[in-house]
């Protein structure tokens, strides 16, 4: 008898060993997969240009700032730098200036076409950016915002508007009506309802949400590629330029794009898992 | 002086009739409950008369003023909501404060009205901390708190104890009575709750599939219920409903009793009587028991009356047994009558 009760209670207790040895493994293997190339680029962009083409390898780093050097006074690269940011941040103002008051209508107001509105939000990522790119080129051609950090702006803002837009809405949709509605009652006109109560609660979530419309356009490389000839991103500036560089200089190139990137998520990080959590509660 | 006159207000959501043509008028500083279950429309007319929403058709009057088109901070109106709304990136004080500020009050006077305020609703040891930081019960303090800062001519008040346990809301029922009567505010109060219902109003005014049926005070709707629903929905047990037919004019037998009743031209109405309003003896309603629940303070007895069920309230020292056939004798002062058709109270 009790053999027959102890065998199922060693085969779940096998079994979640098992689960627990998968967790781990997976977890590791995501682990190695998102770390070791990171690990690998900031190795090689801190080591000299001797050392990046030699072998063996160095587990850690020399820090010769050496390949960094060249590639900070590498003809062009500051200028793409500042392009990059100056593009960046109008992507940014301009999805959140056009996604935030979105999401919050989504979020608040039931008007004819709103599930086909969210749909064509999201149908606008379906659309492959080669495909638009060449119309694109053309009509910026006649508009005369080719080659202008405004118009590459433009093309990173729809690809990060229905991020802002989804993103906010689910922000203003975790903030209770009542809150708004008790604001109304206490004296308060709709828009100071929302500067006094919604806006200091969606804040951090508001700023999550542009600092990733900043990263999206800050790795942007296609549209910025094909729109850009003379005014070229820094994604753009080391795809044309980088091609038959040196290797130490494409790690240095690769590394000042992807630890700008990294740093920003990692400062928002407490807001994006805060994004989740929000609540009245 | 704030009372308030709601004239044919009516709101239709798509092709669903929320309200129809409803007509109240509260007197100023009465206590006026909304009492009915959920979705009869009256958590959507106290939201007309706070302007969270527009009304379809009718006029809002408060004070002698008509306020329909009125935004809510122009109606002289605070609200307690039922999930609190406390704003969390507040303070307790600052929360209170809210309204005040929104006045532009002196920074003294704002401080005068939140200690006062806080100091009634005995939350002054709570002023610097966050919403998050406090229970239910505390939060819900703060959100009448807020409301009576306000100095409102009126209070709208909406379900705002159905999230607390239960004793908890015993206690603040209580104290909100005493508060409210104290501060002279005329009230509006929504509320599922019928023993919270009749124990804080002045006047209740029973809703159903959104008309008002019956607007009267808490012993008068208890006592004289102007229709069969208002019967059945107050008292717990609720009313018991048996079928009458015409023996005679003015005449009318019911389950073997021939009692006399209202002169009619139908050949069959209604007989009501509260459970607690029956008798035990040799004469009346003949009862098999059912089922037998002693409560303490007297004993739940469920007879079949003519294939119905019937309840009544006897004496816990009666000595009555599954099975058991009994006379149940109604008193006459207390019994009812309805019309089947309109329902209404013959």
């Amino acid at each position: 008898m009790s053999a027959v009760a102890e065998a199922p209670v060693a085969a779940t207790a096998d079994a979640r060993k098992a689960g627990d040895w998968l967790l781990v493994a997976t977890t590791i293997l995501l682990c190695v997969w998102v770390l070791l190339p990171i690990y690998l680029l900031i190795v090689n962009a801190l080591s000299s240009p001797q050392e990046v083409t030699g072998f063996p390898k160095r587990f850690f780093p020399s820090f010769d700032l050496g390949s960094l050097a060249f590639f900070i006074n590498f003809a062009g690269v500051a200028k793409a730098l500042w392009n990059s940011v100056l593009v960046a941040t109008l992507t940014m103002i301009l999805s959140i200036g056009f996604g935030a008051p979105a999401g919050y209508a989504l979020s608040r107001f039931d008007f004819p076409g709103k599930g086909t509105f969210r749909f064509l939000v999201l149908m606008t990522r379906a659309f492959p950016l080669p495909l638009l790119a060449l119309p694109l080129a053309v009509m910026f051609i006649r508009t005369g915002l080719d080659d202008t950090a405004v118009g590459l702006a433009l093309v990173h803002t729809t690809l990060a508007l229905p991020f802002a837009v989804l993103i906010t809405f689910s922000l203003f949709s975790g903030i209770p009506v009542e809150l708004e509605e008790a604001a109304w009652t206490l004296g308060c006109t709709r828009w100071q309802a929302f500067r006094k109560v919604i806006l200091p609660l969606a804040l951090p979530g508001i700023a999550a949400s542009a600092v990733f419309a900043f990263t999206i356009s800050w790795n942007e490389v296609f549209a910025a590629a094909v729109l850009t000839i003379e005014n070229r991103t820094l994604t753009a500036f080391l795809l044309q330029s980088l091609g038959e560089s040196p290797l130490y200089l494409k790690f240095a190139g690769g590394a000042a794009l992807v630890v700008p990137a990294l740093i920003f998520i990692f400062a928002v990080r407490k807001y994006l898992f805060a994004m989740w959590g929000i609540a009245n509660r | 002086m704030a009372e308030i006159a709601i004239k044919g207000v009516a709101k239709r959501f798509g092709g669903f009739t929320a309200l129809h043509q409803v007509d109240l008028k509260v007197a100023d500083q009465e206590f006026m409950v909304l009492l009915g279950a959920s979705g009869c429309g009256k958590t959507t007319l106290l939201r007309i008369v706070a302007g969270l929403e527009t009304p379809s058709q009718g006029e809002v009057w408060i004070g002698g003023r008509r306020v329909d088109h009125l935004p809510p901070r122009d109606r002289g109106i605070a609200m307690v909501f039922q999930n609190y709304a406390v704003f969390p990136h507040l303070t307790v004080f600052e929360n209170i404060a809210f309204g005040l500020r929104m006045k532009k009050l002196p920074q003294a006077d704002v401080e005068r009205r939140v200690n006062r305020t806080a100091e009634l609703m005995h939350i002054e040891q709570l002023l610097k901390r966050y919403s998050g930081q406090l229970s239910g019960g505390q939060r819900q303090r703060v959100a009448v708190a807020r409301a009576l800062a306000m100095e409102p001519d009126v209070i709208l008040m909406d379900e705002p104890l159905s999230n607390l346990d239960a004793l908890l809301r015993l206690e603040m029922r209580a104290e909100l009575k005493g508060v409210l009567a104290a501060s002279k505010t005329t009230t509006i109060y929504v509320t599922h709750d019928q023993v919270e219902a009749m124990s804080l109003a002045d006047r209740i005014a029973v809703m159903h599939q959104g008309r008002i049926v019956q607007a009267a005070s808490p012993v008068e709707v208890y006592r004289n219920p102007a229709a069969r629903f208002v019967g059945s929905f107050i008292g717990n047990p609720p009313m018991n409903f048996l079928p009458a037919s015409k023996a005679a004019n003015g005449s009318w037998n019911v389950a073997g009793l021939t009692l006399p009743g209202p002169k009619s031209d139908r050949q069959k109405i209604e007989f009501a009587i509260r459970p607690e309003d029956v008798d035990a003896g040799d004469n009346g309603l003949q009862a098999t028991v059912r089922v037998i629940e002693p409560l303490g303070p007297h004993t739940l007895v469920t007879c079949d009356v003519e294939g119905g069920l019937f309840r009544a309230v006897l004496d816990s020292g009666s000595t009555v047994a599954v099975g058991d056939r009994l006379r149940l004798a109604p008193k006459p002062d207390r019994i009812r009558w309805f019309d089947p058709e309109t329902t209404n109270a013959l």
